[in-house]
């Protein structure tokens, strides 16, 4: 159970992420999605319940333990939240400074290897955040969040502001990273497309619980008004059925 | 818990067969840089090394660097190297790290005398911009106030007394503590030497005179310079970060009408108002001190400033006020208007704010004692 106030933002929620797997989270505006994954960070406390992650519950670890179970973390914040006096590599190599003993050749390396894995080009690397397009940011953000090779990757909202181009790239880049390191991803996210085109699964949050989880068939099934709104919708409509070209005027 | 990277080697006749096994992952960070390093240094002297992956227990992107790093630096020394074993989960990550081009990009850091002098160059340049920079931003000023004073209507009277308010009625707390302080100390230190004359009661001519004419108006400003000073830079500059400035400018409002201007005048309101509430304090702050530990009578103190000041003597800090007030709501709102993208450069536009308003408010006070002398005032 997670609150404020006396607002009551989560109750009775039950979610699990089998390990390998990308699920999409999903959820009206204002519904909590971003304080679930910040309660699952430890960034909000919540009131009541469990939260295990790796097999072991956060509750009982001690300060040491869970700082140890983050660097198996990663995240990627939905505006980026590079920090805006470092460049992209500082920005690349702060957990690694922190959490690591590497030289700084095979730091820099290591930085220089997660910049091109995300896409971005290699002159990318010393250019301050504030010089960066908005994908680019996403880009960088997510290089940061890979720079520990993590096995948990938490996205909020990856593919909000991008030009649906770039928002593909994008998806593509997650389903590329995520067979190549082996991730489990847990991604917050509105957009239609990824959850198509590369979630295995998909959680829906509505009347603060869980209300469904599972493929996209068994969303697409689900008779609870949110879920027929929100996938049976003006803008999803375009899933369901094929485009049919338009009809020849008989005249 | 994981075994730290390792491996062994077996000579088969020209060619070295290297075992890895082990987790070659990240966390190992310095057992796995040395471990990297010790491939390339057993493998040397062969002609051919084969890598056989078949005992890695775990592998992640910077134990697959490190295992491409060396098969690379292998074969730039012209031996031939071959995978073997590899599992299939680990084919898509060696692939992929193996056409990744890795190249540092050098960052120029480096110090030597030039870079100091070219420093010093460029430090004598912007300053030279920065009162460009001042004269146009004054010129624009004018040429909104004249705006605001023909169409009064379009004045922003709302913003103007919330100003007034945070700027002055808030700062009169710590202004009037300041100042008693400050008299207090003054009239301690005078009394002190004075006493060696046996003219303890000059006390209050030295008082009334130095808090008057310079102590009262500049300790005010620079009280301002950094309480409200700073705020006028970071305001405008987190505005600035925000695109709120631009957002305004395509709505057709003019940055320097809706934030600079009615921050500016009540800076000049509020400023002359605190000189006064300051000038009051310091001398009660004198008058007490001369009490208790000069044993001059309220009433002795009183008769004795009455003759050393006159109202020019108060009206001397005054005038100072309005354009002390100018000076600190000028550079404020360059600086604020000059932030970049950064956190960082907002903290760096709002100490550069207050300690060029501090800097500028002393010159200008020396200025006006020399006018005042000149012109006998």
């Amino acid at each position: 159970m997670v609150g404020f106030g006396d607002k009551i933002i989560m109750d009775g929620l039950n979610l699990d992420v089998v390990k390998g797997e990308v699920l999409g989270f999903v959820g009206g505006s204002g519904m909590g999605k971003s304080v679930l994954t910040r309660t699952i960070l430890g960034l909000v406390p919540k009131r009541a319940g469990t939260i295990s992650v790796f097999g072991e519950d956060l509750d009982t670890l001690t300060p040491t333990q869970f700082s140890a179970l983050q660097r198996r973390f990663g995240v990627m914040f939905q505006q980026g939240a590079l920090l805006s006096g470092l460049t992209v590599k500082q920005n690349v190599q702060i957990p690694m400074r922190e959490h690591l003993r590497l030289s700084k050749g095979l730091a820099d390396e290591l930085a220089m290897l997660k910049i091109g894995l995300v896409g971005l080009p290699a002159d990318a690397a010393n250019k301050k955040p504030s010089e960066l397009s908005g994908g680019m940011i996403k880009r960088a953000a997510l290089a940061r969040a890979l720079a520990l090779d993590p096995e948990l990757l938490f996205l909020d909202e990856p593919t909000s502001g991008l030009d649906p181009i770039g928002a593909a790239d994008f998806d593509e880049l997650i389903g590329t990273l995520q067979k190549t390191l082996g991730l489990t991803v847990f991604m917050v996210t509105h957009d239609l497309d990824s959850l198509y085109a590369i979630c295995d699964r998909v959680a829906a949050l509505a009347d603060q619980k869980v209300i469904a989880a599972g493929t996209m068939e068994t969303m697409l099934a689900s008779d609870h008004p949110w879920l027929q709104a929100y996938f049976h919708g003006t803008r999803a409509r375009r899933f369901l059925q094929p485009v049919r070209p338009p009809q020849p005027h008989p005249f | 818990m994981p075994q730290p990277p390792q491996f062994s080697s077996e000579t088969l006749g020209t060619s070295i067969r290297l075992n890895l096994a082990g987790s070659w992952t990240v966390d190992a960070s310095a057992a796995l840089e040395h471990s990297g390093l010790a491939l390339v240094a057993a493998a040397k002297a062969a002609q051919a090394a084969i890598f056989d992956l078949g005992g890695i227990e775990r592998l992640d992107t910077a134990g697959a660097w490190l295992i491409d790093r060396s098969r690379r630096d292998l074969q730039t020394q012209g031996i031939a190297t071959q995978i073997e074993h590899l599992r299939p989960e680990f084919t898509i990550l060696l692939n992929e790290v193996e056409k990744r081009e890795v190249s540092v990009p050098a960052s120029s850091h480096g110090f030597s005398i030039i870079d100091l002098l070219a420093d010093v160059g460029h430090g004598v340049v912007q300053f030279g911009r920065d009162m460009i920079a001042g004269v146009a931003f004054f010129g624009e000023l004018v040429s909104s106030l004249t705006n605001t004073v023909l169409h009064p209507r379009r004045f922003r009277g709302t913003a103007l007394f919330f100003h007034v308010e945070t700027f002055a009625f808030r700062s009169v707390p710590i202004i009037a503590l300041i100042n008693f302080l400050v008299g207090a100390i003054v009239a301690q230190q005078g009394i002190q030497q004075l006493k060696r004359f046996g003219a303890v009661t000059f006390a209050a001519d030295l008082i009334g005179v130095l808090i008057l004419r310079e102590l009262g108006v500049l300790l005010t400003s620079i009280m301002i310079a950094g309480r409200s000073g700073s705020s006028i830079t970071a305001e405008i500059g987190s505005m600035k970060m925000r695109e709120e400035i631009d957002a305004l400018q395509v709505m057709g409002l003019r940055a320097m009408d809706v934030l600079v201007v009615p921050r500016l005048l009540a800076l000049i309101i509020s400023l002359p108002m605190l000189t006064f509430i300051a000038d009051i304090s310091g001398m009660f702050g004198g008058m007490l001190t001369g009490w208790i530990y000069g044993g001059i009578n309220p009433i002795a103190f009183a008769s004795r400033l009455r003759e050393a000041i006159d109202v020019d003597t108060f009206l001397v800090g005054l005038i100072k006020a309005p354009f002390m007030a100018l000076i600190i709501g000028l550079i404020a709102a360059i600086e604020g208007l000059g932030v970049e993208g950064s956190a960082e450069s907002l903290g760096r536009q709002v100490t550069s704010s207050v300690v060029k308003s501090i800097f500028m408010v002393i010159v200008v006070d020396g200025l006006f004692a020399m006018f005042f002398a000149s012109i006998h005032f």
